[in-house]
């Protein structure tokens, strides 16, 4: 009902308007005007609409700046961040006096110079100078806007310094893991094809390529159960589906000679790299420290996403095949920035901004950074292997010295791959004690709580 | 000179004229006139499915989760379920909005028409050098077109990872549905628009090159006829590149192949593709789609200096300049394609290299702007509709413009890369500044095509409701960005979680925009209404209504095949004597002689 109520305006509404042009083109038939002849009266209206126009455009833009101009994001998080935020306001600067100068000059002359009676408009082709003035002055804002930009370009893009903790993202349709590169500061190596239940980050080790080959050639859907589905002549199978499975059967006799070629070439002497890595699990809050630079290291599961972390000016594609990596320090804890923002509820966030799925803007990650201090506990409880090293810090934070239960108990709870890749178990067992799982509701910045204190 | 050949040989026969038959004026018409219509009848159309998909997710965008009946109308249950749109539809309604609107729009609808219709009358031509290829490019067009368009019905919905189109999500149906049937289809929709758009090239590059008048020298073409050619050669150049992208993706989509694909698990399908790199695909897409830009610009731009020109009643500022900053930016479009890659994983090098080139672009693009300026400075300036869109056109350049030095910065670009800055700096640079063009074309040359003149009232209503919604609605969506909203987002409610006010603050700045698009939306039926009216019913056009110099002003209202019923006029002067101290009228079109002791410009 309502629809045809809708269509009958709209059918009314095309009519009045035919009627109104009808009479209007009588008139002016009756007047002798003619629709290619602009009364003067016309042109100045529309040139004093232009001028108009320039002013709500104008006051628009100022009234945008002022409501919403600089405060979406907040101040940049990260060292380098801070410098992108001072070479966009320069820029914004000088495009802003542009926008308004040359936005100015146009409306302005096209009110000023309005066809008048009598006045011939001026003949004037060409000014060598002129063209060369407005050829030169942008070339060189032009070359300084190029200048800063490339300089803060390299600083963001040059390798990271040694002390750069590296931290592996890893993304996926929806959602990011974590993988914190453990005592030697080195991430293990990988390979998609081993990947898992078991070992989501597909992680290469002697133990996890044996562990994909089994799992390839006895596995629920592996090679083996294939080849005596297809040969039991007991179970009709509709012949799609036998393509199917025939299909999936040829990939994975091709992908396990991959898989068995890997496991001759591979150096086991390697798999400590990748033994000692904190592996979380996906969609576990990123912690970070503040004033510690991070080099990340971004892989794609399946399709192109998109690291976006908008409060640090930090953003990177990852890319399926291929690692992809950006650095930077963040310069500003959690806790710092809800005061900054007076918004207790505020939280660093990862975000997916690359078109991924439906689900896309759904993938994100939160992201909180802690002093050092906070940060130095969250990080061993995570990571400790009980090393002579580790001893010394876990040592540090209990100012002393840690007793064999206590050791145990922190060994247990660490997120070490060794402790977490446990063949045959989901690895979604939770660690004995503590959880450095989701940040609380409640706004806490991290949960420490439970963390031994001094 | 072959020129003056062809020209003999068609007043030869330029006399006689038969009635021709429905079919042939009408559907299979190899006239450029009418093939110029039949581009601007179908890409009208297109615009108006491509700006009714944006309504609704504009919809979405501003009451996520309310229920609508304009949606339910349009989408039904399945896409549309209790009037919310669902995700999948909404990825689907942003890709093929971008596709139409960059391709069919304002590529096949804004080259297609003018071209078609003005290198020949502008020229001194009797026709395209080939009529035929002519038809043939204007079929394939309205074959993707349709192509394109069916693609919205299908069961598993059109293409839906973007205008863009990125493997490894536009290869693997698995990873989304869009990818599948609908993904197959946008492939050869845009296969055979590719092959129109070369027919369409080849065509105006060959009849500039070979079918001018006599005395049409190269330096006295109309800055229309050196848009059009230069827009002509970046196409011929760079839509092969994404023919090759094309034919590529669906390789890795049908053929198992690994062009695009490596080292994937999607759900939890092991892939087996290895060795290919998604890369490849961008670097293979932006070949094309940054020239593309300027494709889809350029031809806006020679229709406003024409505009301007003819009606600030003086001669466009700096004609050679003119001439050499569109060859500048022709030149330049091809070797900035990095700059939309410079968060990808591309070598940083490469990327400060690409900033290097981009920015230079703005240095014609500034010497354009400050000449049209300078034209308008003490001009007897005429607000016919076209002009009005002419100055809007000048504006959103402008305004579009400046942000791209942001965008074109990577260390700027890194904090606001595929955030609603960069939609909102395309939409003004690129989408605005060429449908003014546009609008500014239809309303000028309507007469041209038609013989009739369209309402100026309406044209007026038209042009400030369009101006204010285009700005109510870009301008907002540059803060937008600005507070951090990636694009392509179905709902912002992540923003929930982590930052209260950001969300609030988005959520007042998305019905604003909204609010404007539906009002930009509604003011296009002023249009339509007068378009239409007026092909039928407008008043009938007198020869030269805008008292304008160009060719196509000397040839008779009624169409004829041939366009002109003599002999072709030669031309003796450039374009733009308007208001030339000694002349007696105010414009001098280019077939008059020079006058004893005048000078040319």
């Amino acid at each position: 009902m309502s629809r045809l109520i809708v269509l009958i305006v709209i059918v009314l509404g095309v009519l009045a308007i035919a009627q109104l042009v009808r009479l209007y083109e009588l008139s002016s038939k009756l007047r002798d005007r003619r629709e290619e002849d602009i009364t003067n009266r016309d042109n100045k209206l529309n040139a004093g609409l232009l001028l108009a126009f320039m002013v709500f455009m104008f006051g628009g833009f100022i009234w945008l700046m002022l409501a919403y101009g600089w405060t979406g994001r907040g101040d940049a998080a990260s060292v380098s961040g801070a410098q992108t935020d001072w070479l966009l306001n320069l820029n914004f600067w000088i495009i802003i006096i542009v926008f308004f100068l040359t936005n100015g000059l146009l409306f302005g002359f096209a009110f000023k110079y309005v066809r008048k009676p009598g006045v011939k408009a001026y003949y004037f082709p060409h000014d060598n100078r002129l063209e060369l003035i407005w050829t030169v002055v942008p070339a060189i804002v032009l070359a300084i806007i190029i200048i800063l930009g490339l300089k803060s370009w390299n600083e963001q893009t040059d390798e990271p310094g040694k002390e750069a903790i590296r931290v592996e993202l890893f993304s996926k349709q929806f959602g990011w893991t974590v993988r914190m590169s453990g005592e030697d500061n080195t991430l293990g190596f990988f390979d998609y094809k081993l990947t898992n239940e078991n070992n989501p980050l597909a992680l290469m080790t002697a133990a996890t390529i044996q562990n994909a080959i089994d799992s390839m050639e006895n596995g629920m859907s592996g090679i083996k159960a294939l080849e005596r589905k297809l040969n039991d002549r007991t179970i009709m199978l509709i012949p799609e589906e036998r393509d199917l499975m025939v299909t999936d059967l040829d990939r994975k006799e091709r992908l396990i000679r991959l898989l068995y070629q890997m496991k001759v070439r591979h150096n086991s002497k390697l798999d400590v790299q990748a033994m000692d890595d904190v592996t979380f699990t996906e969609g576990d809050t990123l912690y970070l420290c503040k004033n510690q630079e991070y080099e990340f290291n971004f892989r794609a599961k399946d399709v192109i996403h998109s690291a976006y972390f908008p409060h640090f000016r930090a953003q990177m594609n990852t890319v399926p095949g291929q690692t992809t990596r950006f650095k930077f320090t963040p310069s500003v804890t959690t806790d710092e920035m809800r005061d900054k923002m007076n918004n207790q509820k505020f939280n660093y966030i990862l975000m997916c901004n690359k078109i991924c799925g439906t689900s896309h803007y759904k993938m994100k990650l939160m992201v909180v950074v802690l002093e050092p201090k906070d940060y130095e506990v969250w990080s061993l409880k995570t990571s400790y292997t009980d090393s002579k090293a580790h001893q010394k810090r876990l040592a540090k934070i209990l100012k002393r010295t840690p007793t064999p239960k206590e050791r145990e108990d922190w060994l247990k709870a660490s997120k070490t791959f060794k402790n977490v890749y446990q063949v045959g178990k989901p690895v979604e067992a939770p660690a004995a004690a503590g959880t450095t799982d989701s940040i609380p509701a409640d706004g806490a910045a991290m949960p420490i709580d439970s963390l031994p204190k001094a | 000179m072959a020129a003056h050949e062809a020209h003999a040989h068609h007043d030869a026969h330029g006399h006689h004229h038969h009635e021709e038959g429905f079919i042939s004026k009408y559907v299979f018409s190899q006239d450029h006139k009418m093939i110029g219509k039949q581009f601007l009848m179908t890409a009208v159309f297109m615009g108006i499915v491509a700006m009714l998909l944006s309504i609704m997710f504009r919809i979405q965008l501003a009451w996520p989760g309310e229920g609508s009946d304009f949606l339910s109308f349009f989408l039904g249950d399945k896409w549309a379920p209790k009037g919310v749109l669902s995700e999948s539809m909404y990825l689907g309604l942003v890709t093929i909005h971008g596709t139409i609107m960059v391709f069919f729009l304002l590529t096949g609808g804004l080259s297609g028409t003018f071209s078609n219709l003005l290198i020949p009358l502008q020229l001194g031509a009797r026709d395209m050098a080939s009529g035929f290829l002519n038809m043939i490019s204007y079929w394939l067009f309205l074959l993707s077109s349709v192509i394109m368009l069916c693609s919205l019905f299908i069961e598993t919905g059109p293409a839906s990872s973007g205008w863009t189109v990125y493997p490894p999500l536009s290869a693997l149906p698995q990873a989304i549905e869009g990818s599948g049937q609908g993904m197959t289809m946008w492939l050869a929709s845009m296969s055979i628009f590719i092959a129109s758009s070369l027919l369409g090239s080849l065509n105006y590059i060959v009849t500039i090159f070979n079918l001018r008048t006599k005395g049409m020298k190269m330096t006295r073409m109309p800055l229309t006829i050196w848009a059009f050619f230069v827009t002509a050669v970046l196409g011929v150049l760079s839509f092969p590149v994404l023919l090759s992208a094309a034919l590529l993706l669906m390789m890795d989509r049908l053929a198992g192949t690994s062009f695009y694909l490596s080292d994937i698990i999607v759900g939890s399908e092991m892939l087996e593709n290895h060795g290919g790199s998604p890369l490849l695909y961008q670097h293979l897409f932006w070949f094309l789609g940054h020239p593309e830009v300027y494709i889809v610009l350029l031809p806006a731009l020679g229709l406003s200096s024409e505009i301007i020109s003819t009606n600030s009643r003086k001669p466009i500022f700096g004609y050679r300049a003119m001439i050499g900053s569109i060859l500048a930016i022709g030149f330049l479009s091809f070797i900035v394609w990095g700059h939309h890659m410079f968060i990808t994983g591309m070598n940083p090098f490469i990327g400060s290299v690409f900033v290097f080139t981009t920015l230079l672009i703005a240095i014609p693009s500034a010497v354009k702007v400050f000449n049209y300026i300078t034209t308008i400075w003490r001009g007897s300036n005429i607000y016919t509709p076209a002009m009005l869109f002419s100055i809007g056109l000048v504006s959103t350049f402008i305004t579009g413009g400046v942000t791209g030095i942001i965008l074109a910065d990577s260390a700027l670009d890194i904090a606001v890369h595929d955030t609603y800055f960069v939609v909102a700096h395309f939409h003004i640079v690129m989408g605005m500044s060429a449908v003014f063009g546009m609008f500014a074309g239809v309303y000028h040359w309507f007469p041209k095509m038609y013989g009739r003149m369209l309402n100026t009232r309406l044209g007026y209503a038209h042009f400030w409701i369009t101006i204010v919604g285009a700005y109510g609605v870009f301008f907002p969506m540059h803060f937008v960005g600005l507070a951090g909203a990636p694009r392509r987002y179905y709902d912002y409610s992540v923003y929930n979680e982590f930052n209260t006010e950001s969300f609030d603050m988005m959520l007042d700045l998305n019905v604003i925009i909204t609010f404007f698009a539906i009002l930009a939306a509604l003011g296009q039926l002023l249009f339509l209404f007068n378009f239409f009216y007026s092909i039928f019913r407008g008043p009938k056009a007198i020869q030269n209504p805008w008292k304008s110099n160009t060719l196509e002003w000397t040839t008779p209202v009624e169409h004829i095949h041939g366009n002109w019923p003599g002999a072709i006029p030669e031309v003796h002067r450039w374009p733009y004597d308007y208001s030339k101290p000694g002349a007696e009228d105010d414009f001098i079109p280019q077939n008059v002689p020079l006058m004893e002791g005048e000078e040319e410009h």
